[in-house]
């Protein structure tokens, strides 16, 4: 792949092949989608994170001092909002996957170029509609908008934030839609199913969620629209409808949408335990079918969800029966990883801590799960704090940190520059520690009876909390770190070469930043995925420490 | 309370008991597989780090051979904790049938509950030691959540329908009592105890004219405070002409109530349902839904013409016909 590297050297790649802030606007080049996508989605972040510290705030202590209650209740219904629907579902498919995933084929686009860029403005007309929901008096009723208060009984701005949620929702559509069609119809010769990289795999089976879960979503926020606005009873029992058939359609894809947060990490994590060890994924085969497994199991364990709601005793029995079977396919990926790792040759850059920061994490999110999905102890813990750690366990020690760390190692490729390390694994461990800090005393308040969504809570708490609200100051100061030498290195960051960490996959065998046409010559693919035992046919002088001295 | 750093929470029954041996298995469980996997990752991390000069490893085998031990082991594991779980759930599902009846109302943003001789109370439940307690619930408005965490019960509260709890104290003492379903507001002031008094203190409370039963006459703009639900029951009853129908002589255009709750009813269309507290107040506010057979569908419909609490008390009375008046 010389002619990769002559590429490089001549200069013209994606990012520098024109300027003006339209060519951004109205391209279709899946790769500036891709860095759009990450741009609005780090304000969704801020936006839900700085919510997230104020009430954390609020909770050092026990009195409601801080914030009102309706403040308060706004606040964390807005951090679910935004961090759900605005940042963890889009994350990474619509970062990574819309920069990756053609590359990753070896293909030049997407097979729908401009319904990727429909997609990122419909998520934006989402995001200014629940933004505008927002600023203007706020929503109370939780991410969940159960019934009927959502419908008759909260007094601010539900239908405006339904909208944007019901409409965002179409972009994710788009991308499935799209992701999808190109893997089916677009890989290079030679690129058969069983070598494409297991991020692929993930994207797929998540993509498959998203098709088939999102409408139902849609159908459920038109559902409350049409209740609230029009007084058409379906939850309200005071108009002959049932608020359970709503908790039932809402889980329904929200249980799923937990999968289309956390496959896509899983993908992530798989490409970066391999380059990091040297080693094609222990199980291959058995990792990208386990994703398409959680993907259809994840359908039918959303009544696991109302074990309390008056749900009858015997549907609890078999939600939670088929629940345990999604812990199986998931287990066993936590072990391919780790097996991955057996004699390999394993080198600890920071996409490797997050990686490992994602194996602990996830693995306690899996585990604490165990206690939900078991009859008798989910009686007790539900809507307790134990429930309000385990999710985000899983969708922060999971999601975020596949993320993170999918974004440490692609971040060459997108941007043409090596971060710098020191401050990257710096930054890894103090979101670690804390995260643990936030977090892990939430699984004790759960047990001890703390309620979520309580402003305000008796003394006996509040020691837990003061210790979850510091972890929630280490946490913040770790994230703010991170993006302030992200941004250092756009500008003074050393050169990237075509393969920085001697990985393989596609991605690796075109330039950083890849051309506009990403590949210059169009790939065929002559090995199995993951052939680390083979040295690299990305010529040598593209790696950066052969580079410096060319 | 107990302290928060304390491994366990106050036990104040022995279903709560029970709950933790299962927590404390499923908890064993997690800290050994987290511990190993943690311990499994340093050790590679450290023992095959990359040294200068190091070959390629070679690509794994894979024949899933681990992958069907390690899963099928787990599923084991799993399906005992399923099971376990299972156990208790249907346990927790079952009062007993001498457990003593009290009825709840949930509303933003307080608990209204009725004791089975008509004395009332908000937020603070009494009730006595090693006697077994069904709580009867309903909610005005929204989605509430009765969740006492001593005793490690919780069950939803819902508009329009009757859900259940139950509980059997053995330990005297005040512990707390939450919502635990976000309602609004001033949810997190949707708070009160449940006080586990002796079998004395409990009957002398009953029988005390406190400022709690005034106060929660007052509240709930009922004068009859100390009518019992089933007594208010049997005067609904007559008064809204219930009797003329449902009696047990010959030619009665509506069936005979003693002995239905609880009861299976064979309906006209050939299938059959149990008469449950919710069954009994469908077929009140809307009684055309599930016909018994052999009866014609001629009664009105009382939806919107009887309040929920008149339901409940008419109810409570039926109930009573079928405890050969042992109730209340």
């Amino acid at each position: 792949m010389s002619t990769a590297t002559s590429t490089a050297s001549e200069g013209k790649h994606y990012l520098n092949a024109k300027h003006t802030v339209l060519s951004w606007l109205l391209t279709v080049d899946h790769k500036r989608i891709g860095m759009m996508y990450l741009v609005s989605l780090v304000v969704f972040f801020l936006i839900g994170g700085a919510a997230a510290v104020l009430f954390r705030l609020e909770l050092m202590t026990p009195a409601g001092d801080l914030l009102r209650s309706e403040t308060y209740n706004k606040l964390f219904t807005m951090h679910g909002i935004v961090m759900i629907f605005f940042f963890l579902i889009p994350s990474i498919p619509a970062v990574l996957g819309n920069f990756l995933l053609p590359i990753m084929v070896g293909t030049r686009d997407v097979a729908f170029p401009k319904l990727n860029l429909a997609s990122w403005y419909v998520f934006m007309l989402g995001g200014i509609l629940a933004f505008v929901a927002i600023v203007g008096g706020g929503v109370d009723t939780g991410w969940t908008f159960y019934t009927p208060y959502s419908t008759m009984y909260a007094n601010s701005n539900v239908i405006l934030a339904v909208c944007g949620a019901f409409i965002a929702g179409f972009s994710s559509i788009m991308t499935a839609l799209n992701f999808v069609v190109t893997i089916h119809k677009m890989r290079a010769p030679g690129l058969t199913w069983f070598r494409l990289p297991l991020f692929v795999w993930a994207m797929y089976a998540t993509s498959l969620v998203v098709l088939l879960g999102t409408p139902v979503v849609a159908i459920t926020l038109v559902m409350i629209f049409v209740e609230r606005a029009f007084g058409l009873g379906i939850f309200n029992p005071a108009l002959g409808g049932d608020p359970v058939l709503f908790q039932h359609l809402f889980w329904f894809y929200s249980h799923p949408a937990v999968y289309i947060m956390i496959l896509p990490s899983m993908g992530v994590v798989s490409e970066i335990i391999a380059c990091f060890s040297r080693r094609r994924i222990y199980g291959y085969k058995f990792v990208a079918y386990s994703s398409l497994a959680i993907a259809v199991i994840g359908f039918f364990v959303w009544g696991h969800h109302m074990f309390v709601s008056s749900q009858s005793t015997y549907a609890g029995m078999i939600f939670s029966f088929l629940t345990f079977f999604v812990a199986v396919p998931t287990a066993i990926k936590v072990l391919n990883w780790t097996m991955t790792m057996y004699k390999g040759s394993i080198s600890l850059e920071a996409p490797m801590l997050y990686a490992f920061g994602f194996l602990g994490l996830f693995t306690i999110g899996g585990m604490t799960g165990l206690f939900l999905s078991t009859l008798a102890t989910d009686i007790h813990l539900h809507d307790t704090y134990f429930v309000v750690a385990h999710f985000h366990y899983v969708m922060v020690g999971g999601g975020v940190m596949g993320f993170l760390g999918g974004l440490h190692f692609w971040w060459p490729k997108m941007t043409g520059r090596m971060y710098p390390e020191g401050w990257a694994i710096f930054a890894a461990i103090v979101i670690f520690v804390g995260f643990n800090l936030t977090f892990f005393p939430q699984f004790q308040l759960g047990y001890h009876g703390m309620p979520r969504r309580y402003h305000e809570y008796p003394a006996d708490f509040q020691v837990l909390h003061i210790m979850s609200t510091a972890g929630a100051s280490v946490l913040g100061f770790g994230y703010l770190l991170m993006a302030g030498y992200l941004g250092w290195s756009l500008k003074f960051g050393k050169k990237a070469g075509a393969n920085p960490w001697d990985a393989r996959g596609l991605e690796w065998e075109t330039s950083s930043p890849p051309p506009t046409e990403n590949f210059l010559v169009p790939p065929v693919v002559r090995h199995e995925a993951y052939a680390y035992e083979f040295e690299s046919e990305t010529s040598p002088e593209s790696h950066p420490s052969s580079e410096s001295s060319a | 309370m107990k302290s928060v750093f304390s491994l366990l929470p106050d036990q104040a029954s022995e279903f709560a008991r029970q709950i933790d041996h299962l927590y404390l298995f499923i908890s064993a469980v997690s800290v050994f597989f987290v511990l190993l996997a943690a311990l499994l990752v340093i050790v590679f991390a450290v023992k095959y780090r990359r040294r200068p000069g190091d070959k390629r490893p070679e690509p794994p085998h894979d024949d899933s051979t681990l992958e069907i031990v390690a899963g099928s082991g787990l599923l084991v594991l799993l399906m005992v904790m399923f099971f376990w779980g299972a156990k208790l759930y249907f346990q927790g599902n079952q009062p007993p049938k001498d457990a003593m009846e009290i009825l709840v109302t949930g509303k933003q943003w307080m608990w209204k509950l009725q004791h089975p001789n008509g004395k009332k109370e908000i937020n603070t439940l009494h009730i006595p030691v090693n006697q077994a307690v069904k709580l009867t619930m309903t909610s005005e408005d929204v989605i509430h959540s009765f969740y006492v965490p001593a005793f490690r019960v919780k069950n939803d509260v819902l508009p329009g329908r009757y859900t259940q709890v139950w509980f059997q104290p053995n330990k005297e003492g005040t512990y707390h009592l939450f919502c635990a379903e976000y309602c609004g507001n001033e949810h997190s002031r949707m708070v009160g105890f449940v006080q586990v008094l002796s079998q004395e203190g409990y009957e002398k409370w009953l029988l005390s004219s406190g400022g709690t039963a005034a106060g929660a006459a007052a509240a709930t703009g009922g004068g009859a405070a100390q009518e019992s639900p089933v007594d208010a029951g049997a005067r609904l009853f007559a008064e809204y002409g219930c009797a003329t129908c449902h009696h047990s002589e010959a030619g009665a255009l509506g069936p005979n109530l003693a002995g239905t709750f609880g009861a299976e009813q064979m309906l006209m269309d050939g299938t059959s349902v149990i008469a449950d507290e919710n069954y009994l107040r469908e077929s009140i506010l809307n009684s055309q839904a599930k016909i018994v057979a052999g009866y014609a569908p001629v009664m009105p419909l009382f939806q919107g013409m009887i309040s929920d609490e008149e339901v409940t008390q008419i109810i409570a009375y039926i109930k009573s016909l079928s405890t050969a008046g042992t109730d209340g």
